[in-house]
Protein backbone atom coordinates (compact mmCIF):
# COMPACT_ATOMS: atom_id res chain seq x y z
CA UNK A 1 0.00 0.00 0.00
CA UNK A 2 2.98 2.55 0.18
CA UNK A 3 2.46 3.09 -3.89
CA UNK A 4 -0.65 4.83 -3.17
CA UNK A 5 0.36 7.20 -0.39
CA UNK A 6 0.67 10.92 -1.10
CA UNK A 7 4.25 12.50 -0.24
CA UNK A 8 5.23 16.05 -0.41
CA UNK A 9 7.83 16.34 -3.58
CA UNK A 10 9.85 18.62 -1.08
CA UNK A 11 10.32 16.98 1.89
CA UNK A 12 8.04 17.56 4.92
CA UNK A 13 4.74 16.17 5.92
CA UNK A 14 2.55 18.80 5.68
CA UNK A 15 0.24 18.41 3.04
CA UNK A 16 -1.44 21.49 2.35
CA UNK A 17 -4.55 22.13 -0.57
CA UNK A 18 -1.51 23.89 -2.75
CA UNK A 19 1.56 21.64 -1.57
CA UNK A 20 3.27 19.93 -4.85
CA UNK A 21 2.80 16.43 -4.16
CA UNK A 22 3.49 13.14 -6.39
CA UNK A 23 -0.12 13.42 -6.91
CA UNK A 24 1.01 17.03 -8.50
CA UNK A 25 4.01 15.36 -10.27
CA UNK A 26 2.26 12.33 -12.03
CA UNK A 27 -0.96 14.58 -13.14
CA UNK A 28 1.65 17.25 -14.76
CA UNK A 29 3.46 13.80 -17.04
CA UNK A 30 -0.29 13.31 -18.09
CA UNK A 31 -0.37 16.56 -19.52
CA UNK A 32 2.94 15.91 -20.67
CA UNK A 33 1.52 13.27 -22.62
CA UNK A 34 -1.65 14.97 -23.68
CA UNK A 35 1.05 17.64 -24.77
CA UNK A 36 3.25 15.34 -26.84
CA UNK A 37 0.34 12.95 -28.42
CA UNK A 38 -1.80 15.95 -29.20
CA UNK A 39 0.35 18.96 -29.67
CA UNK A 40 3.50 17.73 -30.68
CA UNK A 41 1.90 14.72 -32.66
CA UNK A 42 -0.17 16.62 -34.68
CA UNK A 43 2.42 19.57 -35.08
CA UNK A 44 2.75 18.73 -39.06
CA UNK A 45 -0.79 18.62 -39.88
CA UNK A 46 -0.32 16.34 -42.81
CA UNK A 47 -2.57 15.26 -44.77
CA UNK A 48 -0.53 11.79 -44.99
CA UNK A 49 -0.15 11.53 -41.20
CA UNK A 50 2.79 10.21 -39.18
CA UNK A 51 2.51 7.47 -36.65
CA UNK A 52 2.22 9.29 -33.63
CA UNK A 53 -0.46 12.19 -35.84
CA UNK A 54 -2.41 8.95 -37.14
CA UNK A 55 -2.57 7.79 -33.18
CA UNK A 56 -3.98 11.00 -32.22
CA UNK A 57 -6.66 10.99 -34.86
CA UNK A 58 -7.50 7.43 -33.98
CA UNK A 59 -8.19 8.36 -30.69
CA UNK A 60 -9.65 11.10 -31.34
CA UNK A 61 -11.95 9.61 -34.13
CA UNK A 62 -12.89 6.72 -31.98
CA UNK A 63 -13.96 8.81 -28.91
CA UNK A 64 -15.60 11.21 -30.87
CA UNK A 65 -17.46 8.36 -32.60
CA UNK A 66 -18.19 6.54 -29.22
CA UNK A 67 -19.67 9.82 -28.02
CA UNK A 68 -22.02 10.44 -30.84
CA UNK A 69 -22.95 7.00 -31.22
CA UNK A 70 -23.72 6.78 -27.32
CA UNK A 71 -25.45 10.09 -26.45
CA UNK A 72 -26.29 11.17 -30.18
CA UNK A 73 -25.84 14.16 -32.50
CA UNK A 74 -26.78 16.87 -30.04
CA UNK A 75 -24.38 15.52 -27.30
CA UNK A 76 -21.16 15.87 -30.33
CA UNK A 77 -20.88 19.40 -28.19
CA UNK A 78 -19.69 17.96 -25.18
CA UNK A 79 -17.42 15.51 -26.47
CA UNK A 80 -14.57 17.99 -25.73
CA UNK A 81 -15.12 17.27 -21.66
CA UNK A 82 -15.54 13.57 -22.45
CA UNK A 83 -12.11 13.73 -24.63
CA UNK A 84 -10.30 15.60 -21.35
CA UNK A 85 -12.11 12.86 -19.26
CA UNK A 86 -10.56 9.85 -21.38
CA UNK A 87 -7.47 11.36 -21.98
CA UNK A 88 -6.43 12.17 -18.25
CA UNK A 89 -7.74 8.94 -17.53
CA UNK A 90 -5.73 6.77 -19.91
CA UNK A 91 -2.29 8.87 -19.30
CA UNK A 92 -2.68 8.21 -15.32
CA UNK A 93 -3.95 4.83 -15.94
CA UNK A 94 -1.21 3.87 -18.26
CA UNK A 95 1.65 5.96 -16.36
CA UNK A 96 0.70 4.01 -13.07
CA UNK A 97 1.41 1.16 -14.73
CA UNK A 98 5.61 2.15 -14.65
CA UNK A 99 7.42 0.64 -11.66
CA UNK A 100 7.98 3.09 -8.76
CA UNK A 101 5.17 5.45 -10.63
CA UNK A 102 1.87 6.69 -8.14
CA UNK A 103 -0.97 6.06 -10.08
CA UNK A 104 -3.37 8.98 -9.26
CA UNK A 105 -6.58 7.33 -10.78
CA UNK A 106 -6.64 4.56 -7.78
CA UNK A 107 -7.56 7.27 -5.48
CA UNK A 108 -10.98 7.23 -4.48
CA UNK A 109 -10.94 11.11 -4.17
CA UNK A 110 -9.80 11.77 -7.97
CA UNK A 111 -12.13 9.41 -9.28
CA UNK A 112 -15.15 10.65 -7.31
CA UNK A 113 -14.35 14.02 -8.07
CA UNK A 114 -14.71 13.22 -11.91
CA UNK A 115 -17.32 11.04 -10.92
CA UNK A 116 -19.13 14.41 -9.22
CA UNK A 117 -18.47 16.81 -11.82
CA UNK A 118 -20.04 14.20 -14.03
CA UNK A 119 -22.96 14.11 -12.09
CA UNK A 120 -23.52 17.13 -11.44
CA UNK A 121 -23.04 18.23 -14.61
CA UNK A 122 -25.75 15.67 -16.34
CA UNK A 123 -27.63 16.54 -13.59
CA UNK A 124 -27.30 20.56 -14.22
CA UNK A 125 -27.93 20.13 -17.95
CA UNK A 126 -30.86 17.99 -17.73
CA UNK A 127 -32.71 20.03 -16.02
CA UNK A 128 -32.10 23.15 -17.85
CA UNK A 129 -32.38 20.88 -20.95
CA UNK A 130 -36.08 19.27 -20.52
CA UNK A 131 -36.81 21.48 -17.08
CA UNK A 132 -39.46 19.21 -15.09
CA UNK A 133 -39.66 16.65 -17.74
CA UNK A 134 -36.14 15.33 -16.73
CA UNK A 135 -37.77 13.84 -13.91
CA UNK A 136 -39.75 11.46 -16.54
CA UNK A 137 -36.09 9.37 -16.52
CA UNK A 138 -37.51 8.18 -13.35
CA UNK A 139 -40.91 7.32 -14.09
CA UNK A 140 -40.58 4.46 -16.60
CA UNK A 141 -43.90 4.79 -19.05
CA UNK A 142 -43.64 1.36 -20.57
CA UNK A 143 -44.00 -0.49 -17.56
CA UNK A 144 -47.32 -1.52 -16.01
CA UNK A 145 -49.06 1.45 -13.99
CA UNK A 146 -48.73 -0.80 -10.47
CA UNK A 147 -45.05 -0.71 -10.78
CA UNK A 148 -44.17 2.43 -11.62
CA UNK A 149 -43.46 4.12 -8.59
CA UNK A 150 -41.62 0.86 -7.17
CA UNK A 151 -39.54 1.06 -10.32
CA UNK A 152 -39.33 5.20 -9.27
CA UNK A 153 -37.68 4.56 -5.99
CA UNK A 154 -35.09 1.95 -7.38
CA UNK A 155 -34.38 4.48 -10.55
CA UNK A 156 -34.03 7.33 -8.13
CA UNK A 157 -31.79 5.05 -5.85
CA UNK A 158 -29.50 4.05 -8.56
CA UNK A 159 -29.79 7.34 -10.12
CA UNK A 160 -27.73 8.50 -7.16
CA UNK A 161 -25.99 5.57 -6.57
CA UNK A 162 -23.84 6.52 -10.30
CA UNK A 163 -21.24 8.59 -9.02
CA UNK A 164 -20.49 5.88 -6.33
CA UNK A 165 -20.14 3.37 -8.66
CA UNK A 166 -18.81 5.46 -11.31
CA UNK A 167 -16.02 6.77 -9.28
CA UNK A 168 -15.47 3.31 -7.13
CA UNK A 169 -15.01 1.05 -10.06
CA UNK A 170 -12.13 2.94 -11.36
CA UNK A 171 -10.29 3.39 -8.33
CA UNK A 172 -10.96 0.05 -7.72
CA UNK A 173 -10.17 -1.14 -10.65
CA UNK A 174 -6.67 0.64 -10.64
CA UNK A 175 -6.05 -0.68 -6.79
CA UNK A 176 -6.74 -4.19 -7.69
CA UNK A 177 -4.12 -4.50 -10.67
CA UNK A 178 -1.89 -3.09 -8.62
CA UNK A 179 -2.31 -4.51 -5.23
CA UNK A 180 -2.37 -7.85 -7.43
CA UNK A 181 1.06 -7.12 -8.85
CA UNK A 182 2.18 -6.37 -5.35
CA UNK A 183 1.44 -9.54 -4.49
CA UNK A 184 2.82 -11.58 -6.85
CA UNK A 185 5.68 -9.18 -6.35
CA UNK A 186 5.90 -10.23 -2.57
CA UNK A 187 5.69 -14.09 -3.46
CA UNK A 188 8.34 -13.23 -5.51
CA UNK A 189 10.62 -11.76 -3.22
CA UNK A 190 10.22 -14.46 -1.04
CA UNK A 191 11.16 -17.39 -3.65
CA UNK A 192 14.27 -15.40 -4.19
CA UNK A 193 15.86 -16.47 -7.52
CA UNK A 194 13.48 -19.08 -8.50
CA UNK A 195 10.69 -17.52 -8.56
CA UNK A 196 9.88 -18.27 -11.82
CA UNK A 197 5.88 -18.81 -11.42
CA UNK A 198 5.34 -15.18 -9.86
CA UNK A 199 7.54 -13.65 -12.37
CA UNK A 200 5.81 -15.35 -14.98
CA UNK A 201 2.14 -14.24 -13.40
CA UNK A 202 3.16 -10.77 -13.14
CA UNK A 203 4.03 -10.45 -16.41
CA UNK A 204 0.58 -12.54 -17.45
CA UNK A 205 -1.21 -9.24 -14.82
CA UNK A 206 0.63 -6.85 -15.62
CA UNK A 207 -0.61 -7.58 -19.52
CA UNK A 208 -3.95 -7.97 -18.12
CA UNK A 209 -3.83 -4.39 -16.26
CA UNK A 210 -2.54 -2.93 -19.76
CA UNK A 211 -5.55 -3.79 -21.15
CA UNK A 212 -8.01 -2.81 -17.87
CA UNK A 213 -6.15 0.31 -17.83
CA UNK A 214 -7.21 1.38 -21.22
CA UNK A 215 -10.91 -0.70 -21.19
CA UNK A 216 -11.42 1.41 -17.44
CA UNK A 217 -10.65 4.71 -19.44
CA UNK A 218 -13.28 3.62 -22.03
CA UNK A 219 -15.60 2.43 -19.82
CA UNK A 220 -15.29 6.01 -17.67
CA UNK A 221 -16.58 8.07 -20.73
CA UNK A 222 -19.20 5.45 -21.74
CA UNK A 223 -20.85 5.52 -18.59
CA UNK A 224 -20.29 9.20 -18.94
CA UNK A 225 -21.90 9.24 -22.31
CA UNK A 226 -24.70 6.99 -21.15
CA UNK A 227 -25.45 9.72 -18.73
CA UNK A 228 -25.12 12.52 -20.79
CA UNK A 229 -27.25 11.01 -23.23
CA UNK A 230 -30.23 10.76 -20.56
CA UNK A 231 -29.85 13.84 -19.88
CA UNK A 232 -30.38 15.07 -23.27
CA UNK A 233 -33.33 12.37 -23.90
CA UNK A 234 -34.79 11.65 -20.33
CA UNK A 235 -37.54 9.63 -22.05
CA UNK A 236 -37.06 5.86 -22.90
CA UNK B 1 -7.44 -5.96 25.95
CA UNK B 2 -5.03 -7.85 23.79
CA UNK B 3 -7.24 -10.47 22.85
CA UNK B 4 -10.32 -8.71 21.89
CA UNK B 5 -7.60 -6.77 19.77
CA UNK B 6 -6.43 -10.13 18.26
CA UNK B 7 -10.46 -11.47 18.00
CA UNK B 8 -11.23 -8.56 15.65
CA UNK B 9 -8.35 -8.60 13.93
CA UNK B 10 -9.20 -12.21 12.90
CA UNK B 11 -12.97 -11.54 12.38
CA UNK B 12 -11.43 -8.65 9.78
CA UNK B 13 -9.07 -11.26 8.26
CA UNK B 14 -11.98 -13.31 7.55
CA UNK B 15 -14.52 -11.15 6.66
CA UNK B 16 -12.28 -10.12 3.96
CA UNK B 17 -11.53 -13.64 2.70
CA UNK B 18 -15.10 -14.18 2.44
CA UNK B 19 -15.72 -10.69 1.32
CA UNK B 20 -13.46 -12.09 -2.09
CA UNK B 21 -15.58 -14.76 -2.93
CA UNK B 22 -17.88 -11.79 -4.30
CA UNK B 23 -15.29 -11.34 -6.63
CA UNK B 24 -15.98 -14.83 -7.76
CA UNK B 25 -19.74 -13.66 -8.84
CA UNK B 26 -18.39 -10.78 -10.63
CA UNK B 27 -16.25 -13.08 -12.51
CA UNK B 28 -19.49 -15.16 -13.77
CA UNK B 29 -20.94 -11.80 -14.41
CA UNK B 30 -18.70 -10.81 -16.61
CA UNK B 31 -18.10 -14.26 -18.56
CA UNK B 32 -22.11 -14.35 -18.76
CA UNK B 33 -22.01 -10.75 -20.39
CA UNK B 34 -18.90 -11.22 -22.85
CA UNK B 35 -20.80 -15.50 -24.15
CA UNK B 36 -23.88 -14.15 -25.07
CA UNK B 37 -22.30 -10.91 -26.32
CA UNK B 38 -20.18 -13.33 -28.16
CA UNK B 39 -23.27 -16.34 -29.79
CA UNK B 40 -25.23 -13.16 -30.21
CA UNK B 41 -22.55 -11.75 -32.32
CA UNK B 42 -22.01 -14.82 -34.46
CA UNK B 43 -25.85 -15.54 -35.09
CA UNK B 44 -25.81 -12.08 -36.74
CA UNK B 45 -22.35 -10.77 -37.34
CA UNK B 46 -23.16 -7.75 -38.78
CA UNK B 47 -25.19 -5.85 -35.76
CA UNK B 48 -22.36 -7.47 -33.54
CA UNK B 49 -20.27 -4.11 -33.87
CA UNK B 50 -22.77 -1.92 -32.90
CA UNK B 51 -23.47 -3.84 -29.60
CA UNK B 52 -19.81 -3.33 -28.59
CA UNK B 53 -20.01 -0.13 -26.40
CA UNK B 54 -23.37 -1.99 -24.95
CA UNK B 55 -21.30 -5.22 -23.93
CA UNK B 56 -18.65 -2.78 -22.52
CA UNK B 57 -21.33 -1.22 -20.19
CA UNK B 58 -22.49 -4.15 -19.13
CA UNK B 59 -19.13 -5.85 -18.63
CA UNK B 60 -18.57 -2.20 -16.46
CA UNK B 61 -21.76 -2.88 -14.53
CA UNK B 62 -21.18 -6.47 -13.90
CA UNK B 63 -17.18 -5.63 -12.56
CA UNK B 64 -18.54 -2.83 -10.49
CA UNK B 65 -19.93 -5.06 -8.05
CA UNK B 66 -17.24 -7.46 -7.90
CA UNK B 67 -15.03 -4.12 -7.38
CA UNK B 68 -17.04 -3.51 -4.39
CA UNK B 69 -16.79 -6.92 -2.77
CA UNK B 70 -13.02 -6.54 -3.23
CA UNK B 71 -13.19 -2.66 -1.68
CA UNK B 72 -14.68 -4.18 1.05
CA UNK B 73 -12.05 -7.31 1.78
CA UNK B 74 -9.80 -3.88 1.32
CA UNK B 75 -11.27 -1.96 3.87
CA UNK B 76 -11.81 -4.48 6.29
CA UNK B 77 -8.10 -5.32 6.32
CA UNK B 78 -6.91 -2.39 6.36
CA UNK B 79 -8.95 0.14 7.47
CA UNK B 80 -11.41 -1.76 10.08
CA UNK C 1 3.27 -1.36 6.60
CA UNK C 2 1.39 0.05 9.21
CA UNK C 3 4.52 0.47 11.66
CA UNK C 4 6.07 2.64 8.55
CA UNK C 5 2.78 4.55 8.44
CA UNK C 6 2.46 5.01 12.02
CA UNK C 7 6.27 6.59 11.93
CA UNK C 8 4.60 9.09 9.29
CA UNK C 9 2.32 10.02 11.27
CA UNK C 10 -0.92 7.97 9.60
CA UNK C 11 -3.37 6.67 11.40
CA UNK C 12 -5.36 4.97 8.70
CA UNK C 13 -4.50 1.65 6.77
CA UNK C 14 -5.26 2.95 3.43
CA UNK C 15 -3.77 5.81 1.83
CA UNK C 16 -7.64 6.38 -0.38
CA UNK C 17 -9.10 7.04 3.04
CA UNK C 18 -6.38 9.73 4.47
CA UNK C 19 -8.81 12.21 3.72
CA UNK C 20 -6.20 15.15 4.55
CA UNK C 21 -4.82 14.68 1.27
CA UNK C 22 -8.10 14.97 -0.36
CA UNK C 23 -8.05 18.38 -1.00
CA UNK C 24 -4.41 18.34 -2.55
CA UNK C 25 -5.47 15.61 -4.26
CA UNK C 26 -8.51 17.34 -5.83
CA UNK C 27 -7.43 20.84 -6.24
CA UNK C 28 -4.26 19.16 -8.35
CA UNK C 29 -6.45 17.27 -10.39
CA UNK C 30 -8.97 20.28 -11.40
CA UNK C 31 -5.63 22.02 -12.38
CA UNK C 32 -4.83 19.08 -14.73
CA UNK C 33 -8.15 18.62 -16.36
CA UNK C 34 -8.79 22.48 -16.67
CA UNK C 35 -4.99 22.69 -18.54
CA UNK C 36 -5.52 19.59 -20.24
CA UNK C 37 -9.09 20.82 -21.51
CA UNK C 38 -7.90 23.71 -22.32
CA UNK C 39 -4.98 22.30 -24.69
CA UNK C 40 -7.41 20.57 -26.17
CA UNK C 41 -9.77 22.96 -26.77
CA UNK C 42 -7.75 25.59 -27.91
CA UNK C 43 -5.11 23.89 -29.83
CA UNK C 44 -5.23 20.34 -30.62
CA UNK C 45 -8.79 19.17 -31.50
CA UNK C 46 -9.30 22.55 -33.95
CA UNK C 47 -6.17 21.27 -35.60
CA UNK C 48 -7.32 17.57 -36.00
CA UNK C 49 -10.77 18.09 -37.06
CA UNK C 50 -9.06 20.66 -39.56
CA UNK C 51 -6.35 17.68 -40.51
CA UNK C 52 -9.60 15.47 -40.87
CA UNK C 53 -11.81 17.44 -42.50
CA UNK C 54 -9.05 18.27 -45.19
CA UNK C 55 -7.64 15.20 -45.75
CA UNK C 56 -11.90 14.21 -46.29
CA UNK C 57 -11.71 17.24 -48.98
CA UNK C 58 -8.59 16.16 -50.69
CA UNK C 59 -9.92 12.51 -50.80
CA UNK C 60 -12.77 13.96 -52.27
CA UNK C 61 -11.95 16.25 -54.66
CA UNK C 62 -9.19 13.38 -55.86
CA UNK C 63 -12.10 11.20 -56.05
CA UNK C 64 -14.18 14.04 -58.10
CA UNK C 65 -10.99 14.88 -60.32
CA UNK C 66 -10.45 10.59 -61.61
CA UNK C 67 -14.47 10.69 -62.07
CA UNK C 68 -13.89 13.88 -63.90
CA UNK C 69 -10.98 12.59 -65.97
CA UNK C 70 -12.93 8.92 -66.50
CA UNK C 71 -15.78 11.16 -67.85
CA UNK C 72 -12.90 12.75 -70.51
CA UNK C 73 -12.11 9.67 -71.12
CA UNK C 74 -15.64 8.10 -71.93
CA UNK C 75 -16.04 11.77 -73.95
CA UNK C 76 -12.92 11.47 -76.15
CA UNK C 77 -13.80 7.88 -76.96
CA UNK C 78 -17.14 8.79 -78.50
CA UNK C 79 -15.60 12.24 -79.99
CA UNK C 80 -12.84 9.28 -81.46
CA UNK C 81 -15.75 7.14 -82.59
CA UNK C 82 -17.63 9.60 -84.24
CA UNK C 83 -15.15 10.83 -86.03
CA UNK C 84 -14.41 7.58 -87.18
CA UNK C 85 -17.86 6.95 -88.34
CA UNK C 86 -17.37 10.49 -89.93
CA UNK C 87 -14.27 9.74 -91.43
CA UNK C 88 -16.26 6.39 -92.84
CA UNK C 89 -19.34 8.66 -93.85
CA UNK C 90 -16.78 10.54 -96.11
CA UNK C 91 -14.80 8.14 -97.57
CA UNK C 92 -18.03 5.76 -99.07
CA UNK C 93 -18.67 9.53 -100.03
CA UNK C 94 -15.56 10.23 -102.04
CA UNK C 95 -15.67 6.72 -103.72
CA UNK C 96 -19.37 7.86 -104.69
CA UNK C 97 -18.46 10.73 -106.51
CA UNK C 98 -15.58 9.43 -107.96
CA UNK C 99 -17.49 6.47 -109.19
CA UNK C 100 -19.51 8.46 -110.39
CA UNK C 101 -17.20 10.86 -112.34
CA UNK C 102 -15.24 8.39 -113.79
CA UNK C 103 -18.85 6.41 -115.04
CA UNK C 104 -19.73 9.70 -116.47
CA UNK C 105 -16.16 10.45 -118.14
CA UNK C 106 -16.80 6.71 -119.58
CA UNK C 107 -19.78 7.65 -120.72
CA UNK C 108 -18.89 10.76 -122.87
CA UNK C 109 -15.94 8.50 -124.19
CA UNK C 110 -18.09 5.64 -124.78
CA UNK C 111 -20.86 8.27 -126.48
CA UNK C 112 -17.63 9.57 -128.63
CA UNK C 113 -16.30 6.46 -129.69
CA UNK C 114 -19.62 5.23 -130.90
CA UNK C 115 -19.95 8.63 -132.91
CA UNK C 116 -16.59 8.18 -134.88
CA UNK C 117 -17.56 4.42 -135.46
CA UNK C 118 -20.40 5.38 -136.88
CA UNK C 119 -18.67 8.04 -139.23
CA UNK C 120 -16.36 5.77 -139.97
CA UNK C 121 -19.08 3.21 -140.93
CA UNK C 122 -20.81 5.73 -142.73
CA UNK C 123 -17.42 6.22 -144.59
CA UNK C 124 -17.13 2.91 -145.17
CA UNK C 125 -20.37 2.61 -146.13
CA UNK C 126 -20.29 5.33 -149.00
CA UNK C 127 -16.59 4.01 -150.27
CA UNK C 128 -18.33 0.59 -150.71
CA UNK C 129 -21.43 2.27 -153.06
CA UNK C 130 -19.00 4.29 -154.81
CA UNK C 131 -16.99 1.10 -155.43
CA UNK C 132 -19.99 -0.66 -156.55
CA UNK C 133 -20.68 2.08 -158.41
CA UNK C 134 -18.06 1.55 -159.93
CA UNK C 135 -18.12 -1.30 -161.23
CA UNK C 136 -21.90 -1.59 -162.43
CA UNK C 137 -20.51 1.08 -164.90
CA UNK C 138 -17.68 -0.89 -165.92
CA UNK C 139 -20.03 -4.28 -166.40
CA UNK C 140 -21.85 -1.94 -168.80
CA UNK C 141 -19.25 -0.71 -170.62
CA UNK C 142 -17.21 -3.95 -170.64
CA UNK C 143 -20.85 -5.90 -172.00
CA UNK C 144 -21.38 -3.41 -174.65
CA UNK C 145 -17.60 -3.43 -176.10
CA UNK C 146 -18.41 -7.33 -175.75
CA UNK C 147 -21.69 -6.42 -177.14
CA UNK C 148 -19.88 -4.64 -180.46
CA UNK C 149 -17.02 -7.06 -180.85
CA UNK C 150 -19.73 -10.12 -180.71
CA UNK C 151 -21.77 -8.32 -183.50
CA UNK C 152 -18.64 -7.67 -185.46
CA UNK C 153 -17.13 -10.90 -185.35
CA UNK C 154 -21.22 -12.14 -186.41
CA UNK C 155 -20.84 -10.21 -189.51
CA UNK C 156 -23.19 -7.64 -189.07
CA UNK C 157 -23.17 -4.53 -189.45
CA UNK C 158 -24.85 -2.51 -186.69
CA UNK C 159 -24.00 0.92 -185.38
CA UNK C 160 -22.70 1.70 -182.17
CA UNK C 161 -25.56 3.39 -180.82
CA UNK C 162 -27.98 0.98 -181.29
CA UNK C 163 -25.65 -1.39 -179.60
CA UNK C 164 -25.55 0.52 -176.28
CA UNK C 165 -29.57 0.76 -176.31
CA UNK C 166 -30.17 -2.54 -176.30
CA UNK C 167 -27.40 -3.53 -174.20
CA UNK C 168 -28.52 -0.89 -171.43
CA UNK C 169 -32.19 -2.45 -172.26
CA UNK C 170 -31.16 -6.04 -171.83
CA UNK C 171 -28.65 -4.55 -168.53
CA UNK C 172 -32.21 -2.81 -167.00
CA UNK C 173 -34.34 -5.72 -167.70
CA UNK C 174 -31.72 -8.34 -166.46
CA UNK C 175 -31.48 -6.47 -163.37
Amino acid sequence: MEQFIVKPLFGGHEINWYTPTNVTLWMALTIVCVLVLFVLGTRGRAIVPSRIQSLAELVYGFIYKMVEDVSGKDGAKYFPYIMTLFLYIVFANLLGLLPLSFTTTSHAAVTATMALMVFFFVTILGVVKNGIGFLSLFWISSAPLVLRPVLAIIEVISYFVRPVSHSIRLAGNMMAGHAVIKVFAGFAGVLGVGAVAPIFAISAVFALELLVAVIQAYVFVILACVYLRDALHPHH
Amino acid sequence: MAVTGDLVQMGAYIGAGLACTGMGGAAVGVGHVVGNYISGALRNPSAAAGQTATMFIGIAFAEALGIFSFLVALLLMFAV
Amino acid sequence: MAVEEQAAGKAVGMPQLDFATYPNQIFWLLVTLVVIYLVLNKVALPRISAVLAERQGTISNDIAAAEDLKQKAVEAEAAYNKALADARVEAARIVAETKAEIQKDLNVAIAKADAEIAAKAAESEKAIAEIRAGALEAVKVVAKDTAKEIVAVLGTKADAKTINAAVTARLKGGA
